[in-house]
């Protein structure tokens, strides 16, 4: 079982792609599937972005076992008002700065759970939102 | 044992200081022992060594200029970036009849390869039925490259052997069908820009062998090109400045769009679509070959990499300054006629052949995997990752990896040990120091 956790602080462009970029180089050294750390690394891109975007910080952990790897992204808030229209393509509560950078078209979450074998997401507000997104290698 | 790759190092001229390591792409070079040495199975033969070593220890391995007697007959292929090496040239003829001065029995220009090669991409992409972007393999670097690094984007490689081979293949059809001769009293010869090309025909990729059969540095002909091509221009003169090019004339001459092929975009210019990515630097094209394989880049129909900044005529075997080079091959390409490459009679005998395309499928290398088994290469990536922390992470290169990040894997691989790190070893040394004072000025009891 290998374990990392990588904080993400809330706007910071500049190094935004960082953690997922991280993440990626582990999959490959640890030699998981090619099809399966692109999935892992577009995910983790996009809640990464997300966690700059739209929350006021938090982290991403990956964790990897011969048989599943777990993908979990957490913040400290502010939490998701309808879980359900986040979920919808085209649907982005981004500033216009942000969309101006080219983000924020609405499709972070929606690719997440397509580039995923398992989605999970849970948000409170003012308390923060946890998205899980797992792979499992066995069946592959 | 079989060398597989482009450089060598001269171990009497290498001095073990650690520019080529920093800037080696893949991580391949160690210094070890005081000199560095190359990861074979990670070397994807860029160049870039050849270029950061300020001793020249790094030496590109071609084919020895010499008598051309290995074969019965010669074909010269030059390079799209030959025409911008010279400052005098004018016309194409000029040179190729300066290389027929150097004993070369026909000249096929790689040029008119690159046209072939552009033709043929263009039906795929119209087609549609291929794995986009397509990535051209031009560039020696890229299917090694996309082998070792980006095993997902393998389905993504041209089906299309690069413009060096498809001329290869060619000269030797059309000249032994032209002189009646067996393809195998031919030998085909190519001046290179690179060294990447000669690996080429030391360990094929995707083919069973290459028909060039030797790759010359154009560094090492470069003075007996241009006194041939001084000889033929005085012998003019005396002719009372005619022109007369009567011998430099080839079978198949290469035109505007083949030449253009030379600098980074021509390749796309050629094929004629405007959804392309010409990207040059080998970093450059790993971040482009990054954001393909993450899916960022879409809408993209084909991707032109070159490994050397600029495209060929930022080969490390060049003479001349990559952006005079660019300048002088714009001005030389558009001194030449712009074929219809969809109705060129010779390119339509090549663009369907099986001639003009890979023969095997490329094979992923797992160059960089810590083990064969997930759960070891965990459990390595787990201590590796300890290892890191306890390194100054300063990345000096002094213990022969590139990084203390690579020095940390390189131990966890039982390549490398702590004690490399020289900041390492200074603590050990205090430790080991302060015990000895301790020792020494200990009482005896009793």
């Amino acid at each position: 079982m290998f374990s990392r956790v990588f904080p993400v602080q809330k706007g910071m462009f500049d190094t935004a792609g960082e953690a997922s970029s991280k993440i990626k180089k582990i999959l490959k050294k640890v030699g998981i599937p090619p099809d399966i750390v692109r999935d892992v690394a577009i995910a983790a891109y996009e809640t990464e972005l997300n966690l700059v975007i739209h929350s006021l910080g938090g982290e991403l952990t990956l964790s990897v076992n011969p048989e599943i790897i777990e993908l979990i992204s957490q913040d400290v808030g502010p939490g998701i008002n309808d879980v359900n229209m986040a979920l919808k393509e085209g649907y982005s509560t981004a500033p216009d700065d942000v969309r101006d950078m080219g983000f924020g078209a609405g499709m972070g979450l929606p690719n997440v759970q397509r580039h995923c074998h398992e989605f999970q997401i849970a948000s409170e507000l003012g308390r923060g939102t946890t998205i899980r997104a797992k792979y499992f290698l066995k069946n592959n | 044992m079989l060398q597989k790759h482009s450089v060598r190092i001269d171990r009497r001229i290498c001095v073990g200081c650690t520019n080529c390591i920093k800037c080696c792409p893949t991580e391949a070079i160690r210094v070890q022992r005081g000199r560095a040495k190359i990861l074979e199975e990670r070397c994807i033969d860029c160049g870039e060594c050849l270029r950061s070593c300020p001793h020249h220890a790094m030496v590109a391995v071609t084919t020895p200029v010499g008598e051309l007697d290995l074969f019965p007959y010669n074909i010269v292929i030059p390079c799209t970036s030959l025409y911008s090496q010279f400052k005098t040239l004018a016309t194409s003829d000029q040179l190729n009849e300066a290389l027929y001065g150097l004993g070369f029995d026909f000249i096929y220009e790689e040029a008119r390869g690159a046209e072939i090669e552009a033709e043929a991409l263009r039906i795929l992409l119209r087609s549609g039925e291929a794995n986009f972007p397509v990535l051209s393999c031009n560039c020696p670097v890229i299917p090694r490259l996309v082998t070792k690094l980006y095993h997902n984007l393998i389905d993504n490689l041209s089906p299309f052997v690069s413009a060096t081979e498809i001329s290869a293949r060619v000269a030797k059809e059309e000249f032994s069908q032209m002189m009646q001769v067996d393809k195998k009293e031919i030998g085909c010869y190519y001046i290179a820009p690179c060294a990447a090309r000669m690996t080429n025909i030391k360990n094929p990729m995707g083919i069973k062998h290459s028909d060039v059969d030797g790759v010359f540095s154009m560094r090492e002909l470069y003075l007996r090109i241009k006194e041939s091509l001084a000889q033929n221009a005085a012998r003019r003169k005396d002719k009372g400045g005619l022109p007369d090019t009567r011998d430099g004339k080839v079978a198949f001459p290469a035109g505007a769009y083949g030449v253009g092929t030379a600098v980074v975009g021509g390749l796309s210019a050629a094929v004629g679509t405007e959804h392309y990515l010409a990207v040059d630097g080998i970093y450059n094209t790993v971040q482009c070959l990054e954001e393909i394989d993450n899916e960022r880049l879409r809408k993209l129909l084909l991707v032109e990499a070159s490994a050397c900044n600029g495209g060929c005529v930022g080969g490390p075997l060049l003479f001349e300054n990559q952006f005079v080079a660019k300048n002088r091959n714009r001005r030389f390409a558009n001194s030449l006629p712009r074929y219809d490459l969809e109705h060129d009679e010779h390119v339509r005998k090549y663009v369907d052949s099986p001639m003009i395309r890979y023969d095997m499928p490329f094979a992923p290398q797992w160059v960089m995997t810590l083990s064969d088994d997930v759960g070891e290469a965990m459990r390595m990536m787990d201590k590796m990752e300890g290892i890191v922390r306890s390194l100054p992470g300063i990345d000096c290169g002094s213990c022969g990896s590139p990084s203390c990040r690579t020095l940390a894997e390189d131990i966890v691989r039982g390549q490398a040990v702590e004690m490399d790190c020289i900041f390492k070893l200074r603590d050990k040394l205090r430790i080991l120091a302060q015990e000895m004072a301790d020792l020494a000025s200990a009482e005896k009891r009793g």
